[in-house]
């Protein structure tokens, strides 16, 4: 009792779920990759985002958490599908010689070789006090210092609104 | 049991870095900008696991301001994207060489 006790704790333990929802994440991530057909590149995109929403949980980010589901797994996918479905995209024709793949992955792996060697000298170690809740976020986002910022970014929104149908009318 | 923070920046650097090779290996455009939005997530969640090293709330804000940018570029990106297939009828990279001479 006392061992399937202590199964089920490490089963709803921050540390399991967190590897659980990352490979999930990496998984799909590569399926985004590998995928010739581009709608299911989309689909595995959600798969990650909504993963990631996972960690973002777990990393004591509630209110990101929520935003990565509706503004990311929502909106912006919801975009893509849409594009996607209007254009009729078909499958990706297999393009680029061997020496191209072969310089792709030389490259990705060199980069992640050096991040991570710069990365393994950190020791970061979680806060004592971390306040997260999403009243202490919007008190500092609509405090004096983000005000403004915040004010540009419906600016930014708006000039992308009009810019979008701007591009993608058909005849100005 | 806690989360090792570096754990989720090796993460962080594990989908910086697919992201990445996607946008190396593949050809469609739309397929292209996902990639791009992966490798906005990764550096989101570098943020995120920083935000939650230093006990500061500043990480979560970047966030946000990033989500926001990346849902602006999304809409433009795929306006261009429809307009590319309107003028070139192809959403292959290499058929859009006119800045090439």
């Amino acid at each position: 009792m006392a061992l399937f006790d202590r199964l089920l704790l490490f089963l709803v333990s921050e540390a399991f779920l967190f590897y659980v929802f990352s490979g999930t994440a990496v998984a799909s991530a590569l399926c985004v990759v590998l995928q010739r057909n581009p709608m299911h590149s989309a689909f595995a995109l959600i798969v990650t985002f909504c993963s990631l929403s996972a960690v973002y949980g777990l990393l004591g980010a509630p209110f990101i958490a929520a935003l990565q589901i509706i503004v990311y797994a929502g909106a912006i996918m919801v975009l893509f599908l849409f594009v996607l479905m209007l254009l009729n995209v078909k499958r990706e024709e297999p393009s680029g010689g061997r020496a191209l793949k072969t310089a792709a992955i030389l490259l990705g792996a060199l980069f992640a070789l050096q991040v991570v060697g710069t990365l393994a000298g950190f020791g970061l170690s979680p806060a004592a006090n971390y306040d997260s809740s999403t009243q202490s976020f919007a008190r500092l986002l609509f405090g004096t210092r983000f005000l403004y910022v915040f004010e540009a970014t419906s600016i930014l929104i708006l000039a992308a609104l009009v810019g979008a149908v701007v591009v993608a009318k058909k005849d100005l | 049991m806690t989360i090792p923070l570096l754990h989720a920046l090796y993460l962080s650097a594990a989908l910086f870095t697919i992201g990445m090779v996607g946008v190396f290996l593949r050809r469609n455009v739309i397929t292209i900008l996902m990639c791009i939005e992966l490798m906005l997530n990764a550096v989101n969640l570098a943020f995120i696991a920083f935000s939650r090293a230093s006990g500061s709330l500043d990480g979560q804000i970047l966030v946000f301001f990033v989500m926001t940018v990346a849902a602006a570029e999304a809409a433009v990106g795929l306006a261009v994207v429809i307009a590319l297939q309107r003028h070139r009828d192809s959403l292959d990279l290499d058929a859009f060489n006119l800045l090439k001479w």
